[in-house]
């Protein structure tokens, strides 16, 4: 087909019909048949040279016979509301208002749709239920029978005697009016050894939902210890990060990067300032199209003379 | 048929009575003639660049083949199985390569400022298909149900939560996560793929920037 160009008359920004060009053969079938060929067997090479990371589940169990002192000092801190699901706010509780974007309570307007009772769903419904010996009967009903400002006094003072060892281990606390936490304690973490606990916290032991497992292995520190372990924490670019040199969610790099900035990552509010730097990169790519100055940097930086490069060698042949 | 009928089913307008006749309308009218599946395209089109987005669409095909079948086995099969365990590893890498295509295919774009000549809902479905994928991946990692989802759930609940919308997903949850990332989010991407193709047809490829209106 011969063809010429015309100085267009529509203004400088006007593109041209596509379907107006001259064409060339072009085969999308037979494209999208090697580029699937190829793709495929990559995929399968990389699958069976480099497989994919599989380490089991931490259990309560796991974690009570590795890290019994966390496991101790995590249900004192459950019964004392210092943990960090019994003070978390919404969805779980109202006992804060949660992060806030600016003056947006973006969390507390959420509401409170999966309500969880720290020490009661996380410590005394299990110790409840999972047939109790006589000590641990007796300092449940002294727990009962108590205020609740002797109850949190109790378990504080239990927490404070804790931390103050060197390696938390119960054995050596300071003697101190603790109530009936230290048994109640102690106790948890036999039931925890015993590998029954999960199924205790669990309201279906044959559904899927881990919620109060998973916040209460989250607020004992084991969990994020074997975690950074690995390099996963999120100052360790964990969120896009996978353990040993396995490619994780790279994708998550726009999101993961406002976690570097300390002004950002270390804000109370960090994490929905993070969401909220992203939705703007987000939103500047999505309207891109409309957004004066942004959508003229490929008329700038001429990488498009790269792609057409021959559209453009035989414009100038022709002039 | 009668005569009348056949005459009628020949309309080029759509109907203002009959949805049947609109909808034909609408599914024939919204490429032109012959661009649903050409074998030409403009001489422009010349560059490997082009190659990533077909790259893109075929290795979500393998995505989807290998998640399928994973999904027969069910959830827990590739901790137990050496085949699962394979399945799972294909599935793992043709998302990698499905995110680095993609994201090849996308710089493309936006170095081609293929937005342009009313192109700009391309883009936008490009770009909406890429966050649903993301989404697909995420909950993807949320359901493998081992350490690895623990400790995603673990800090994903915080950052979910800070805006509201872990009333909303519990990502504590791998149950639901599982079923968002076999069937719901899957589902979008299909939908936003298929308008994104079809936008595509509809636009042709677009231009090279600066090119003037050919003239016979």
């Amino acid at each position: 087909m011969t063809t010429s160009t015309t100085p267009s008359k529509r203004g400088k920004r006007y593109t041209p019909d596509s379907h107006s060009f001259p064409t060339r053969p072009y085969d999308l079938f037979k494209e999208m048949v090697i580029a699937g060929v190829i793709l495929l067997l990559l995929a399968l090479a990389l699958a069976a040279g480099f497989g994919s990371l599989d380490e089991k589940a931490i259990t309560l169990q796991d974690w009570a016979k590795a890290a019994p002192f966390d496991v101790v000092a995590t249900a004192t801190g459950e019964l004392a509301g210092t943990t960090s699901s019994a003070g978390y706010g919404p969805p779980y509780n109202n006992a804060s208002d949660g992060q806030k974007l600016g003056p947006l309570s973006l969390q507390k307007w959420g509401g409170v749709r999966i309500p969880v009772d720290s020490a009661q769903d996380l410590v005394l419904t299990p110790l409840e239920s999972g047939a109790p010996d006589a000590a641990t009967k007796d300092a449940l009903a002294a727990w009962k029978a108590a205020a609740a400002d002797q109850q949190t006094a109790w378990a504080t003072a239990y927490g404070d005697a804790l931390a103050a060892t060197p390696d938390g281990d119960p054995t050596t606390v300071a003697k101190g009016d603790y109530g009936p936490v230290p048994v109640m304690a102690s106790s948890f973490l036999t039931l925890a050894n015993s590998g029954g606990l999960e199924q205790l916290i669990s309201p279906n032991s044959y559904g899927g939902d881990r919620t109060k497992q998973l916040l209460l292995l989250s607020d004992g520190s084991y969990l994020e210890d074997q975690a950074r372990a690995r390099s996963l924490g999120g100052d360790q670019w964990g969120m896009m990060n996978e353990a040993g040199n396995y490619p994780g969610q790279v994708w998550l790099g726009m999101m993961t990067f406002w976690y570097q900035i300390p002004a950002l990552g270390g804000s109370d509010n960090g994490d929905a300032l993070v969401w909220g730097a992203t939705v703007i990169i987000v939103l500047a790519f999505l309207f891109l199209p409309f957004l004066p100055g942004l959508r003229a940097i490929p008329e700038k930086i001429p990488v498009y003379k790269l792609v057409w490069r021959d559209y453009y060698r035989r414009q100038k042949n022709k002039k | 048929m009668s005569a009348r009928e056949d005459t009628a089913a020949e309309v080029v307008s759509p109907s203002r009575t009959s949805w049947t006749a609109w909808a034909r309308y609408r599914i024939t009218h919204t490429v032109p003639e012959g661009q649903w599946l050409p074998d030409r395209q403009p001489a422009y089109v010349a560059s490997w660049i082009y190659v990533f987005g077909m790259a893109t669409l075929v290795s979500l095909f393998i995505v989807i083949g290998s998640g399928v079948v994973l999904a027969i086995g069910g959830s827990e099969w590739w901790h137990t199985s050496n085949v699962g365990h394979y399945v799972n590893s294909v599935h793992l890498w043709s998302v990698e390569i499905f995110f680095a295509v993609m994201a090849i295919h996308l710089w493309g774009k936006f170095w081609m400022a293929a937005w342009r000549g009313g192109r700009a809902l391309t883009w936008m479905t490009g770009m909406v298909a890429l966050l649903a994928a993301v989404g697909t991946g995420f909950t993807g990692y949320l359901s493998q149900t081992n350490f690895d989802s623990q400790w995603i759930g673990a800090q994903a609940k915080d950052g979910l939560n800070s805006v509201g919308l872990g009333a909303w997903f519990n990502a504590l949850n791998p149950a639901a996560a599982l079923t968002l990332h076999i069937v719901v989010l899957p589902l979008a991407v299909g939908v936003i793929v298929i308008m994104h193709i079809i936008l595509v047809r509809r636009h042709g490829v677009v231009p090279p920037i600066g090119a003037e209106e050919p003239t016979p």
